[in-house]
């Protein structure tokens, strides 16, 4: 059975606001979508780093001066919650996925547009509501994980405001995978095989089966952990005979995939990138497609080894750290993948690609600790200190937050038809390097030294250690400073883009910029090698 | 608008109407059930652990009558057998029998509702007593919500199958489909749970 396009569509969107306020309606459009997810991504990420700035500032102190021990726990709980839920996931899936399938597959708009824009104004009333917890009772103290009984005893009202606000957000999170799933496998342009889809449609597919996998896991333990604070059940309350490593495992078969659906969008969005400004093809298109894969299957069967330290049987440990030194097999194949794409490349020293190789820089770092940390004997020394904070934000800033910026420089000429000042960005990059290897570097070594984390106090020798480390967290927050006045300036007055300012080859690039409703003016073209480049000027066109 | 543009215009939207594509609605009502296959999984998952790990206070009861949930089970699998009836009749054009199919399966749904509320009421425990009270009226209860859902479902496209003016006909089969693929979907979720929860 086939369905024509419904001619209503077109003509409910003709009447639709235009200009910037069809940003603030319930648009269908995949781009306006896209760029509504965007900003509101961006500012609950200055939402989050306003608070991590807080946490910085507590602890260049060793005594909790700044602010009370409650309200610290209440921030860190936060800004985890923010920076993963209302900034990655929906950023580095839900915005540039969004704007980039749908070109990518040859497709006029996602599979569901009406659901994708349910999915995206799903997000901006959650995240207000968990911000907002903290004005009512006091926000959850627990932590993003939220681990019994921590989250049974501390006060409640924020607790349930937290898990009712991690609920639609993981709502939206499905709806977006399945929409991505039927978008990459069903609507592409007739012609178009899959080994000849742009990476990062492989890297969607793979996060979106991560997502409609995992995530409803975390709702169901969710449910349960809400029965258990609402309705006085045991499920995870031990005095009430129920099992708090249940809801460890439950826990993290989402969130340790949740990890990937952080950082594998990122990896697609890199092969993309990387290409086009070294002027060489994609290296390794299959491997690449088949480490993906292989990190999906991989990546569901690693969670405990988040919990070595929770009384985990010796043949778990052993099968849980097999598992994940697995992982590095592929994730190494892609490094090396990058890497041998820059090999002799003609490369252009730009934002977006000194925000790549920073990727590049801080993920292989952040990758290392990665498999030291999966070692049981290595975890139980470092579990719960600074060495896993270093590390998990080494993979979720230094990888995936640096490949953000990396797209937002990449395809700021498509989304407006404007450059970005590429001095401005280059002073970004340096400040935002620099400060993010000084604000976590040196917790590998505050962790090895035995300073836990999520404690707003800490004995005094670590203080200097500290101090460094807050310095770096206030050049981060100063980075932002000459990114937000670039954007404002060049969304005003920048220098026209063209239709394609880098000569690149995939699909989103032969249309005008900004792109059409509907993407193309007439029949989507059909480009089967999107990385063909380094070949004669006539063969390319 | 120029003489060009609206021309322009019109060429654009004639080429829209013109384009097809293939209906992959249950292609995304699939993935959906996959994912909230996978709250159950959770669920069970759960469930099996408590039962191998923790165990329960002296004289807790968690021995389970049969007798009513095995009527629910004949219950829920007579009930796909007429949805799919109901599904045949419709595309023989025989509306008023899909209909009433329709009906009689939402009718077997709210007999099974009854029976559950039936069982949770002549139980000897409460939600809050045990662990294994407490996971019992969490799967059921989750299950039974599908089963409300469903029935509520059922009855919407039953009174969309109406012979004058309603949308479901043998030339637009979807929401019958889509329906009865979730309808088969929480009843194997039943047998399963059954299973789980009764018989092991």
């Amino acid at each position: 059975m086939t369905i024509s396009i419904d001619p209503q569509k077109t003509n409910n969107e003709s009447l639709q606001p235009k200009g910037w306020l069809r940003y603030f309606s319930f648009s269908l459009d995949h781009k306006v979508i896209g760029i509504q997810y965007l900003v509101c991504g961006f500012l609950f990420y200055l939402i989050g780093g306003t608070l991590a700035s807080a946490i910085r500032i507590e602890l260049a102190s060793p005594m909790s001066d700044f602010m009370p021990r409650d309200v610290y726990n209440q921030v860190l709980t936060l800004h985890g919650t923010i920076m993963i839920f209302l900034w990655i996931v929906p950023v580095v899936n839900g915005a540039f996925g969004n704007y980039l399938i749908p070109f990518y597959v040859g497709a006029r708009d996602m599979a569901f547009p009406r659901l994708n824009a349910v999915a995206f104004w799903l997000i901006p009333p959650s995240g207000l509501m968990l911000v907002a917890s903290y004005f009512v009772d006091g926000a959850a103290q627990a932590g993003w994980t939220a681990y019994p009984p921590l989250s049974i005893t501390t006060p409640q009202s924020g607790q349930i405001i937290w898990i009712l606000s991690v609920l639609l957000l993981g709502g939206s999170s499905i709806f977006g995978g399945i929409n991505f799933i039927a978008t990459i496998i069903k609507l592409r342009r007739p012609g178009l095989k899959l080994m000849q889809l742009p990476m990062y449609c492989w890297a969607m597919l793979g996060t979106s089966l991560l997502v409609v996998l995992s995530t409803p896991v975390l709702a169901g333990t969710l449910i349960l952990l809400s029965f258990d604070i609402i309705a006085n059940t045991g499920f995870f309350n031990p005095v009430l005979g129920g099992n708090v490593v249940v809801y460890q495992h439950l826990f993290w078969f989402y969130s340790h995939p949740a990890v990937y659906i952080m950082v594998l969008p990122a990896f697609g969005l890199v092969s993309e990138i990387l290409p086009v400004h070294a002027r060489k093809p994609l290296f390794g298109y299959t491997t690449m497609v088949f480490s993906i894969m292989g990190i999906v299957v991989l990546g569901l069967v690693v969670w405990a080894h988040h919990m070595f330290t929770s009384g985990t049987p010796p043949w778990m440990r052993l099968f849980f750290t097999i598992a994940t030194a697995f992982i590095a097999v592929p994730t190494g194949i892609k490094f090396f993948n990058w890497v041998a794409t820059l090999w002799g490349g003609k490369i252009s020293i730009n934002s977006a690609m000194l925000f790549s190789c920073g990727f590049i820089i801080n993920f292989v770092f952040g990758g290392i600790t990665g498999v030291a940390l999966a070692q049981v004997p290595f975890d139980i020394h470092v579990h719960d200190t600074y060495f896993v904070v270093a590390h998990f934000h080494y993979i979720v800033y230094g990888g995936t937050v640096f490949i953000i910026f990396s797209s937002i420089y990449h395809w700021f000429p498509k989304v407006t038809g404007k450059m970005l000042n590429e001095k401005l960005g280059i002073l970004h990059f340096i400040i935002t390097f620099i400060g993010f290897n000084l604000c976590f570097a040196p917790q590998h070594w505050l962790g090895l030294n035995g300073m836990p984390r999520r404690v707003a106090e800490y004995d005094p020798q670590f203080q200097f250690v500290n101090q460094i480390s807050s310095l770096g967290a206030l050049l981060m927050a100063i980075s932002t400073i000459p990114f937000l006045i670039n954007v404002f300036l060049s969304v005003r007055n920048g220098k026209d883009a063209g239709d394609n300012p880098w000569n690149a080859l995939t699909p989103e690039w032969l249309t005008s910029s900004p792109p059409p409703v509907e993407n193309w003016e007439g029949e989507a073209p059909l480009v089967e090698e999107p990385y063909g480049y380094g070949k004669e000027i006539s063969e390319q066109k | 608008m120029t003489t060009l543009d609206s021309s322009k215009e019109i060429q654009k939207n004639n080429s829209e109407v013109n384009e097809t594509h293939e209906d992959f609605r249950m292609f995304g009502l699939i993935t959906f059930l996959i994912a909230d296959g996978m709250t159950f999984a959770g669920f069970f998952a759960a469930y099996l652990t408590y039962k191998a790990v923790n165990p329960l206070p002296d004289g807790a009861i968690y021995e389970l009558e049969l007798p009513i949930p095995t009527l629910n089970t004949i219950l829920l699998l007579v009930s796909s057998a007429t949805f799919h009836k109901a599904g045949k009749a419709l595309l023989k054009d025989k509306n008023s029998d899909s209909q009433k199919w329709l009906f009689f399966t939402a009718f077997l749904g709210i007999i099974f509702l009854i029976c559950q509320l039936f069982e949770y009421f002549h139980l000897p425990f409460g939600l809050t007593d045990n662990l294994f009270a407490s996971t019992f009226y969490a799967l059921t209860g989750f299950h039974g919500l599908h089963v409300t859902l469903g029935t509520l479902m059922i009855l919407i496209i039953a009174w969309q199958s109406r012979i004058n003016g309603g949308r479901l006909t043998s030339q637009n089969m979807f929401p019958l489909e889509a329906v009865e693929l979730y309808w088969h979907f929480v009843d194997g979720i039943w047998v399963v749970l059954f299973i789980i929860l009764y018989l092991l």
